[in-house]
């Protein structure tokens, strides 16, 4: 393990980096654009499970289908896997987040509605901090999906742990092989860590006394 | 011109108007052609059944609900053409599963209304202390989640808080239903007093008669969309509009109510048997001997009550005395026909008088209360629940006296 660090350790840092930024930029951007799209279906019932439909079928291309899907219009390296791995965060998300913001209490919404709340007001100070949890549930659960198949992103050369890996397979190196997917199961469960860190911080106090 | 000056009273007095408001769902009438007109610092209580449309009423008065046809003022403007989140800022809001919110502080959720219409830091404050005072909580608890307070202290905030914008008209939809006993008691006892002490208009939904008769100024009674009876809760008691409505009161609660609410003039016997104090003693014993009875009512000519009579004194004074004026006793029981049931029959029993005289205004007697008739209101009275004694026990009378001696009576 010492030699193969010495051999490898600078290539594996390079690849290390690469896995996180294109999992990390899918990630973000999913997040962005799949929480509030999840807020809006909250307040367009008719359209939401059209939308949850076109979201699950996406989920079930198969991912290196995907990816060879996005040859043809961005290419080959890191954008195109970016913009696939994208679409594949989408769906935990969106549907984390409708999932939540339509389980809060009724009677919250109710009370912050005749209160005299806007809708916007509603959203921000009653449904999300409510519905934390469960979208923070969601994002945890792309982040792992994204993270592993950021692997697979290799295949249409946008590098990333998966290198090692995919290059173990043809030169038949255990080694290689246990290098490159080792770290990505490590990046795996220290992002879900730290995503847990973030949900308790996100998720609103409600008692006044602290929490262990 | 006098007609002229009624309706400028009028235009005062209303400050919650709704004229045939009507709410369709689906092609049925949820709410079917509902009129109704609130004065300021009412306490109007909308009880039925569920589906009977009360609480879909209320809701359309903040614009919950937008009515289907109908027009609802208040304080003169059209509800409808109003803003609803400046509206709703405007109406105390408080709902059954009492909906604090559960990421907030005691503070913050008392403040919501006036963090959204921007008061100050400072005056939100004060404000808070304020609604805590007022629930009689200490200031520390300001500080607390909701998590951390009873439910009945929970819905104490969730009642002050709909108070803590000065709003003037509060909707409560069944707030209490869901607390125990004690704890509805109290919180009933509580908003009463704001809707006395401070002069709040309540729109309040329930499905509990006890709470409406204990609450409400007045009553609307409602049952598939339509409004059976608007009337105060003696009204309802006594002349219950229909059959829903006596069953929504119930068999048992119109038996307890009846000594609170029937007088002495609708139970007493009209037919006493009366004699003028100028009449011989032969006469009156005739009387007696024809009417059956060993009591005579004396009244002068214009049927003032002025004394009785019994067969001891003529027996006993038969060859000493010749009228009944030498005789009669002059210190009379009697109690006036207006007086209430509940509040006279304790007074007569433990008296033991057998028959009570009952006179009216003038004191010119009317009639007679026997024994065998107070009897049958106190089985009434505790026929229906073993607690109604309790409920029989109320302040002394007034209205009864014991008329003083006039002159000088023999024994």
């Amino acid at each position: 393990m010492i030699t193969f660090i010495q051999t490898y350790g600078g290539q594996l840092l390079y690849k290390i980096w690469q896995h996180i930024y294109i999992s990390g930029i899918a990630l973000a951007l999913g997040v962005l654009i799949a929480v509030p799209l999840g807020v809006m279906l909250t307040r367009l019932k008719k359209a939401s499970t059209v939308i949850i439909e076109i979201a699950s079928v996406l989920q079930t291309i198969p991912a290196l289908a995907l990816l060879a899907m996005m040859i043809p219009i961005f290419g080959i390296g890191a954008i195109p896997a970016i913009v696939a791995l994208f679409i594949y965060s989408l769906l935990p998300i969106l549907r984390n987040t409708y999932l939540g913001l339509n389980g809060v209490d009724p009677s919250l919404k109710d009370a912050a509605k005749g209160m005299g709340m806007t809708s916007l007001q509603s959203i921000i100070k009653v449904e999300l901090p409510m519905a934390v949890p469960v979208i923070m549930s969601g994002i945890r659960l792309s982040a792992t999906y994204v993270i592993a198949w950021t692997a697979l992103a290799s295949y249409i050369g946008a590098g990333g742990l998966g290198d090692f890996i995919f290059n173990g397979l043809n030169l038949y190196r255990t080694d290689l092989i246990l290098g490159g997917s080792i770290p990505v199961i490590l990046l795996a469960l220290l992002v879900d860590w730290l995503l847990g860190k973030l949900e308790v911080q996100l998720t609103p106090k409600t008692t006044s006394h602290a929490k262990l | 011109m006098e007609l002229v000056a009624l309706k400028r009273m009028e235009l005062t007095y209303v400050f919650l108007e709704m004229k045939h408001l009507s709410k369709v769902y689906g092609g049925k009438k949820a709410v079917d052609d509902f009129n109704l007109s609130v004065a300021k610092g009412e306490f109007i209580c909308f009880i039925g059944t569920s589906g009977s449309g009360k609480t879909t009423t209320m809701r359309m008065i903040n614009r919950m609900l937008n009515p289907s046809s109908g027009s609802i003022e208040l304080e003169g403007e059209d509800v409808l053409k109003a803003d609803p989140v400046k509206l709703r800022r405007k109406i105390g809001y408080v709902i059954q599963n009492i909906g604090l919110m559960p990421h907030m502080t005691i503070r913050d959720n008392i403040t919501i209304v006036p963090k959204l219409l921007k008061w100050s830091e400072d005056k939100r404050n004060e404000r808070a202390k304020e609604m805590i005072k007022m629930v009689e909580l200490p200031e520390d608890y300001l500080d607390r989640y909701p998590s951390e307070l009873s439910g009945g202290q929970q819905q104490r905030i969730g009642v002050v808080r709909a108070l803590a914008a000065d709003q003037d008209l509060i909707l409560m939809d069944e707030p209490f239903g869901a607390l125990d006993p004690i704890t509805r008691e109290s919180l009933q006892d509580f908003v009463k007093d704001l809707q006395e002490r401070l002069g709040k208009t309540l729109i309040f939904v329930t499905h509990d008669m006890d709470e409406a008769l204990k609450l409400a100024t007045r009553i609307v009674v409602m049952s598939h969309g339509k409004m059976v009876q608007v009337a105060t809760p003696d009204e309802i008691l006594q002349h219950p509009a229909n059959e829903f409505v006596e069953n929504l009161i119930g068999k048992d609660r119109l038996i307890q109510a009846k000594p609170s609410i029937t007088t002495v003039g609708q139970v007493m016997y009209n037919n006493a048997v009366s004699i003028t104090p100028g009449r011989s003693l032969k006469e009156a014993l005739k009387l007696m001997h024809e009417k059956r009875v060993d009591t005579l009512l004396v009244t002068d000519d214009m049927g003032i009550l002025k004394g009785y009579v019994d067969i001891e004194q003529i027996d006993y004074n038969y060859n000493t005395a010749t009228s009944v004026d030498d005789v009669m006793t002059r210190k009379v029981f009697y109690v006036n026909e207006n007086s209430i049931i509940r509040d006279t029959v304790e007074r007569i029993l433990k008296r033991g008088y057998k028959n009570v005289p009952v006179v009216d205004q003038d004191k010119k007697l009317v009639g007679i209360v026997t024994r065998a008739s107070l009897v049958d209101i106190v089985y009434d009275a505790l026929w229906g629940e073993p607690d109604a004694t309790a409920h029989t026990k109320k302040e002394p009378v007034t209205d009864i006296k014991e008329e003083q001696k006039v002159g000088d009576g023999k024994p």
